[in-house]
C-alpha cells in the first residue's frame, strides 16, 4: 500500500469527512441553525411587503442556505481541532494537509447540499413550480464545492480561537448575502452594486437557483456555471496552499 | 542492529529563542530510547519534528529509513504517535477512534475491527468501547491513547510523557505494555520526566538541555560516569564525633541525617578502610554501612546543571 497515492488519501479524506460530520454537523443546533435562519431571512422579507414575487425570494432562500450551511462549520473546525490537541493526532497521521483540508470540505459540502434539498422542498411546497432541475441541482453541487472552499479559507489565519474565526466569518459572509442578488434583484442594483456583485460566487449561485426557479437570470446559464467551477478552482487551491503555510503555527 | 530514527542537526527556532539545536542522535531498531531533559529543554519540540508535526528549521530526520521532511507520509505510515497531552476525540466512543485511526492510516476494514478489538481488550477498555471518551478518566484515556497508536501495527512507537499524572494502576499496565511491545520488536521512543521510569525501561537514554543533546548512553554507563565520587552511609551504636570523621583517610566531607552519617568519598575502598579502623579505635560498633549507587537522577542533574561544552 502506498499511503502517499491518490485513493490511499481519498479514502482517508472520506475518513476525516465522517469525524468530523458525527463530531460538529450532526447536532440539533447545528441543523436547526443552518435551516432557521435562512428561513426567518426569507419570511421578514416576504412580509416586509416590497412585493417581490415568491419564486425570486425562495431563489434567495435557497442559495442562502447553501451559502450559510456550507460556511457554517468549516471556518472554526482547524481553531477547534487546534485547541483540543487534536489537529496534532491529525497532522502525526499519514494523511497530507490538502486530505485534511478535503476532509473538511466534503463535510461541509454534504451538509451544504442536504440542508439547501430542504429548503428547496419548502419552496416546493410553497407553490413555486421547478422549471429547471438538472440545472438546480447541478448548480447546488457547484456551489456548495465553491462555498466549502469559502469557509476552509476563513479557517487559514492560524488561531486556536474559533470565537476570533467566526468574527471574521461574520464580517465576510454577511456583506456578500447583500451585494449577491439575493435580496434586491441584480437588474435593479446600483452600477457599483453590480461591480461589486460579479466577484461574489453567491451571485452565480442565486442567478442559476432563480433560473431554475422562474426562467428569470442576470448572466448567461453557461456563465454562472463557468464563473462557479473558476471560484471554486481557484479557492481549493488557494486553500490548500495557505493551510500547509499556516499549519505548523497552530501546533 | 539497524537505525531506527537518525537526527542530524535537527534545529528549530521559535522568534529569536533556539529551542532545539544542532541536535543529532541515533536510535537503534528494537530498542526503547529514553528522552530526558528539564521542562523547556526541547524535548517535546524534537519530537513534534520527528513525528513530522512541525517542520525543523535546519537538520534532517529518517525514520525507519524515510526522510521525514521528504518523504512524510512513508515515515508516518510506520509509526506510531501518543502525544503529551491526551487528544482523543471526546464526542467520540472509544471504537469510533480506533476506527478513524485504522482509516486514516489504511488499514481494512476487517482488520480494523479484529485489531481494535485486541487491543481495546488489552488496555482494558473493550466492555465500555461505546461509551464516549468524553466520560472516561485520565488514565481511561491515555490507555486508548496508546490502543489508538497501535492499530496499524507500527514498527515504532513516540511516547510523550505517557505516564504522566497517572494513578499507580495505569501507569504499571502502560509500562509493562510498552515492555510487551518491546519484546515483540517494536522500537519505543519515549519522552519522560520521570527518571525511574527511564531507568527501569530504557536501554539508551538522551538527556537534552537548553535544545542541545549532552549525554546519550545506557543508565548505568551513565551513572558511573558521574560517580566519581562516592556515597558512604554509616550508622554506630553511639555518638562519635564529626570532625574525626571529616578528617579519616579518603574522605571528603561528613553530614549527619537522622541517626546516620552521610560520607562523600573520593576512593570508596580507603574511605571504608578507615572507618573500620576508627570505628575499632574508638570502641563503636559499626550498625549498618551502606555505599548506594549513583542514580540516574544524579547522573541527569549532573548533566543538566553543569554549564554547555
Amino acid at each position: 500500500m502506498n499511503p502517499a497515492g491518490f485513493s490511499a488519501q481519498a479514502r482517508r479524506a472520506l475518513a476525516i469527512a465522517k469525524k468530523d460530520i458525527r463530531i460538529y454537523y450532526m447536532k440539533g443546533p447545528v441543523l436547526i441553525f443552518g435551516i432557521f435562519m435562512p428561513v426567518f431571512l426569507f419570511l421578514s422579507f416576504l412580509m416586509g411587503g416590497r412585493g417581490l414575487p415568491l419564486p425570486f425570494l425562495v431563489s434567495g432562500l435557497v442559495g442562502m442556505t447553501l451559502f450559510f450551511t456550507a460556511t457554517a462549520v468549516s471556518p472554526a473546525i482547524f481553531p477547534w481541532e487546534g485547541q483540543a490537541k487534536t489537529l496534532e493526532r491529525l497532522v502525526s497521521c499519514p494523511v497530507t494537509v490538502g486530505t485534511i483540508v478535503f476532509g473538511d470540505m466534503i463535510a461541509s459540502f454534504l451538509f451544504g447540499v442536504g440542508v439547501s434539498l430542504v429548503t428547496v422542498f419548502i419552496g416546493l411546497a410553497l407553490g413555486v413550480p421547478l422549471l429547471h432541475g438538472a440545472i438546480l441541482l447541478a448548480a447546488i453541487v457547484i456551489a456548495s464545492l465553491c462555498f466549502s472552499a469559502v469557509g476552509m479559507l476563513l479557517a487559514v489565519p492560524p488561531t486556536n480561537t474559533p470565537s476570533n474565526i467566526m468574527m471574521l466569518s461574520a464580517l465576510v459572509k454577511f456583506p456578500l448575502v447583500f451585494i449577491s442578488g439575493i435580496f434586491l434583484p441584480l437588474e435593479q442594483m446600483p452600477p457599483a452594486g453590480l461591480a461589486l456583485s460579479v466577484l461574489s460566487p453567491l451571485t452565480y449561485c442565486t442567478d442559476l437557483v432563480r433560473y431554475s426557479f422562474s426562467g428569470d437570470h442576470f448572466f448567461p446559464v453557461w456563465v454562472d456555471f463557468a464563473a462557479l467551477v473558476v471560484f471554486s478552482l481557484a479557492f481549493c487551491a488557494l486553500t490548500v496552499v495557505l493551510h500547509k503555510k499556516t499549519l505548523p503555527e497552530r501546533m | 542492529m539497524s537505525v531506527a530514527i537518525r537526527a542530524s542537526g535537527l534545529t528549530k527556532v521559535f522568534g529569536k529563542t533556539v529551542a532545539v539545536d544542532h541536535v543529532s542522535f541515533e536510535v537503534r531498531e528494537k530498542e526503547i530510547f529514553g528522552f530526558l531533559g528539564p521542562n523547556g529543554a526541547g524535548k517535546t519540540t524534537t519530537t513534534r519534528m520527528l513525528t513530522g508535526v512541525i517542520p525543523p528549521d535546519a537538520g534532517t530526520a529518517t525514520i525507519l529509513g524515510h526522510d521525514i521532511c521528504s518523504r512524510p507520509l512513508q515515515a508516518k505510515q510506520e509509526f506510531g504517535v501518543v502525544p503529551e497531552t491526551s487528544n482523543a476525540y471526546t464526542d467520540l466512543s472509544a471504537w469510533q477512534n480506533m476506527m478513524l485511526m485504522a482509516e486514516l492510516y489504511g488499514v481494512p476494514r476487517d482488520l480494523a475491527g479484529e485489531r481494535a478489538s485486541g487491543l481495546l481488550d488489552m488496555v482494558g477498555l473493550l466492555p465500555r468501547k461505546d461509551q464516549k471518551v468524553a466520560a472516561y478518566s485520565k488514565g481511561m484515556k491515555q490507555r486508548l491513547i496508546l490502543a489508538m497508536a497501535l492499530v496499524h501495527d507500527p514498527r515504532l512507537l513516540f511516547l510523550d510523557e505517557p505516564t504522566g499524572g497517572l494513578d499507580v494502576g495505569s501507569t504499571r499496565m502502560i509500562l509493562s505494555l510498552l515492555r510487551d511491545l518491546n519484546r515483540n520488536g517494536t522500537t519505543i521512543f519515549l519522552t519522560t520526566h520521570n527518571m525511574e521510569e527511564a531507568n527501569r525501561l530504557c536501554h539508551r537514554v538522551g538527556i537534552i538541555r537548553a535544545g542541545k543533546m549532552v549525554a546519550i548512553d545506557a543508565p548505568e554507563r551513565l551513572k558511573a560516569a558521574i560517580g566519581r565520587v562516592h556515597k558512604i552511609e554509616v550508622s554506630f551504636d553511639r555518638e562519635v564525633p564529626a570532625g574525626a570523621l571529616g578528617r579519616l583517610e579518603g574522605v571528603l566531607g561528613a553530614e549527619r541525617t537522622g541517626d546516620k552519617w552521610q560520607l562523600t568519598a573520593e576512593n570508596r575502598d580507603a574511605a571504608i578502610r578507615a572507618l573500620v579502623a576508627f570505628s575499632r579505635e574508638i570502641g563503636a560498633e559499626i550498625i549498618t554501612l551502606n555505599t548506594p549507587a549513583p542514580t540516574l537522577d544524579d547522573a541527569f542533574l549532573r548533566l543538566t546543571r553543569e554549564e554547555p561544552p
